[in-house]
């Protein structure tokens, strides 16, 4: 019987010749990432099962990307990037993205790419749940606790069981109007936050070969919140040359056989997609745009590993050029490159930076997940009280970008900049 | 964690309780390896559940709570993988989350931690228990009791799951059974 794309990558990580959905099998890590927030644990539950004076499993394979409570005063946080650096030393661990010096990146669902940690046919783990956007290059890439990362660690495996396929099928030309985090909206909205529990979702299709790998990267990427285990689209020349460009390692491509199995296959053209955004206080909350132009909005945050690359960018910038924002605009890079990218990418012969300054929005914040997980109190464009913030991020429960009194409503960086220039939930006129 | 009766004060939330509700993203900080930052973890649990949940989880001034079994209904533990969601349940005295379905990165750092059973129930009981309500849960018979009421309601088999969070997680199940 055939198999699916995450089918046939497990299997060779597990050194199977096949594997079926509902297997427990134990699979060979190719990379674990982890960051400020969960790296301290991992590193406790490591020591403790292991030992004081116990060694990582390959020094190459454990990233450390500091990247969420970084510009913050508080105490704590330091002293987590610090617990850290110490272990890297002890390590002697390859990559470290430290803080406060030139290796610093950012966000580390954009960093693993763009460092060339991710590539096709590899089995990816992190500490993180939005693990699963490295999918978009064509390998197997999951979120874990501490504890099961604590594990990976110190023996470069673990125990898993092999998700059942979910297919979504994409074909057609979108919108002007219209982009990848619009699809993935549409598609939780269809199947619910918990319409893809356990599983592997991937996408397919003449309208997902046609996007960048940034934009397949905010698909994957939202793939938890639809309970997804993983997501994954394969890789095709587009993949290949991004990866080539990043890393001389090899890699192998694995597609979908014709006659795999799926628990369910969805067909949409990309003709009939609209602008989409979701509402509080759940991602499968979904309302075209048109249905919800009345909602006033006070901030609107252009951001994070889902929405703050820099084709997110771009598309907020095409918006925004020669136009005033009315409400408080904040603009978070992902990282630092796609911090440079502002000042080196041009529309309308200016750069992005210049258009967002120009069209008053806040001053730039250094990269980091900065409010996308609201975090200390004095994080960069936290929402502190009462506000309803229009964002490119991914996840809108009660609380998320801070106040438990706040909203957070998801939308592309077309709607999220189209909506800063009116004060109202707008899609973008082209 | 290996008892075969859990008895205790019930707690009912609704559906799709995610990780910031469980453990808001300001305590992240805070490490669960470091035991006082643990029981710190464990005084902020449910903390991030809205106003419109009149009792509180954990009373003012204390560090633990009063209910050792959740009782949750759809996709309980959706959003983040942070560990620090069941560790912090765990840390304030909850024995079990017994939930009509969970996330799948909550459910599986139950396991691999051992802090909790997270159990999914043959019927919703949520609209049969109410917040401070006594129960009985029979780990062996796999079946919850109302206390005032006396009625028993079934559970679904844990499987193989709960072997490992009675040996206290992946890293003492993989030991018992030469894994690692
Ligand atoms: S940007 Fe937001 S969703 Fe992405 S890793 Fe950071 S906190 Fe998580």
């Amino acid at each position: 019987m055939g198999m699916t794309i995450t089918e046939k990558i497990l299997a060779k990580a597990a050194g199977k010749e096949e594997v079926l959905p509902g297997d427990n099998i134990w699979v060979n890590a190719n990379v674990l990432m982890t960051h400020d927030v969960c790296g301290p644990g991992t590193i406790g539950v490591f020591k403790r099962e292991f030992g004081e004076d116990a060694k990582v499993w390959d020094k190459d394979s454990v990233i450390i990307i500091p990247d969420h409570y970084i510009f913050t005063e508080d105490e704590k946080c330091h002293r987590n990037v610090d617990a850290l650096s110490v272990f890297v030393k002890e390590q002697g661990l390859t990559y470290f993205y430290e803080p406060g010096t030139d290796t610093y990146s950012g966000v580390c669902h954009v960093t693993l790419p763009e460092k060339g940690h991710c590539r096709p046919g590899e089995v990816l783990f992190g500490t993180d749940s939005h693990t699963c956007t490295h999918g978009a290059l064509g390998e197997f890439s999951t979120g874990i606790g501490n504890t099961d990362a604590g594990f990976v660690m110190g023996t470069g495996k673990l125990l898993i069981k092999v998700p059942e396929s979910i297919k979504f099928i994409i074909d057609g030309k979108l919108s002007a109007n219209v982009s990848a985090k619009d699809i993935i909206l549409k598609i939780i909205g269809d199947v619910g936050v918990d319409g893809a529990t356990y599983c592997a979702m991937e996408f397919a299709g003449s309208t997902i070969d046609a996007l960048s790998i940034e934009e397949r990267m905010t698909i994957c990427n939202m793939a938890i919140e639809a309970g997804g285990k993983s997501g994954i689209i394969a890789a095709d020349a587009k993949t290949i040359d991004y990866v080539q460009s990043k890393t001389d390692k090899p890699f192998e491509c694995f597609e979908s056989d014709g006659d795999a199995k799926y628990r369910a296959v969805y067909n949409y053209r990309a003709e009939d997609l609209k602008p989409v955004v979701a509402m509080p206080y759940s991602p499968d909350n979904v309302k075209p745009v048109s249905e919800v132009t009345d909602s006033k909005i006070d901030r609107s945050y252009i951001g994070s590993c889902t929405g703050g690359k820099i084709v997110d960018f771009i598309m907020a910038a095409k918006v925004l050029s020669g136009n005033k924002v009315k409400v408080p605009t904040f603009i978070v890079p992902a990282t630092v490159e796609v911090e440079t990218a502002l000042v080196t990418e041009m529309v309308d012969g200016k750069t992005l930076r210049a258009i967002f300054e120009d069209a008053g929005c806040e001053p730039i914040a250094p990269p980091s997940c900065a409010a996308c997980l609201g975090g200390p109190l004095d994080t960069f464009g936290r929402c502190n009280t009462t506000e309803i913030c229009i964002s490119t991020t991914n996840r809108n429960f009660p609380g998320r970008m801070g106040s438990k009194d706040s909203q957070t409503i998801l939308a592309s960086p077309l709607t999220a900049a189209a909506s800063a220039l009116t004060g109202y939930i707008t899609a973008y006129e082209c | 964690m290996s008892q075969s009766i859990i008895k205790g004060k019930v707690f009912v939330v609704g559906d799709n309780i995610d990780t910031d509700q469980i453990i808001p993203a300001q305590y992240l900080n805070l490490v669960p390896t470091i035991p006082e930052e643990y029981i710190k973890l464990g005084s902020y649990a449910m903390c991030g559940l809205p106003d419109n949940y009149s009792t509180r989880f954990i009373k003012d001034g204390e560090v633990t709570t009063e209910y050792s079994i959740i009782v949750g209904g759809n996709n309980f533990g959706c959003g983040s993988s942070r560990e620090h969601a069941p560790v912090a349940l765990g840390g304030s005295g909850v024995k079990a989350v017994i939930a009509n379905s969970f996330a799948r990165i909550f459910f599986r750092n139950c396991i691999a931690t051992g802090e909790l059973y997270p159990i999914e129930p043959e019927e919703a009981l949520t609209s049969i228990f109410k917040t401070g309500d006594e129960a009985e849960f029979d780990l062996e018979k796999m079946t919850i009791t109302a206390v005032n009421s006396g009625k028993v309601y079934k559970l679904k088999s844990m499987g193989d799951v709960r072997k490992v969070i009675d040996s206290g997680g992946i890293f003492e199940y993989a030991r018992k059974t030469d894994m690692i």
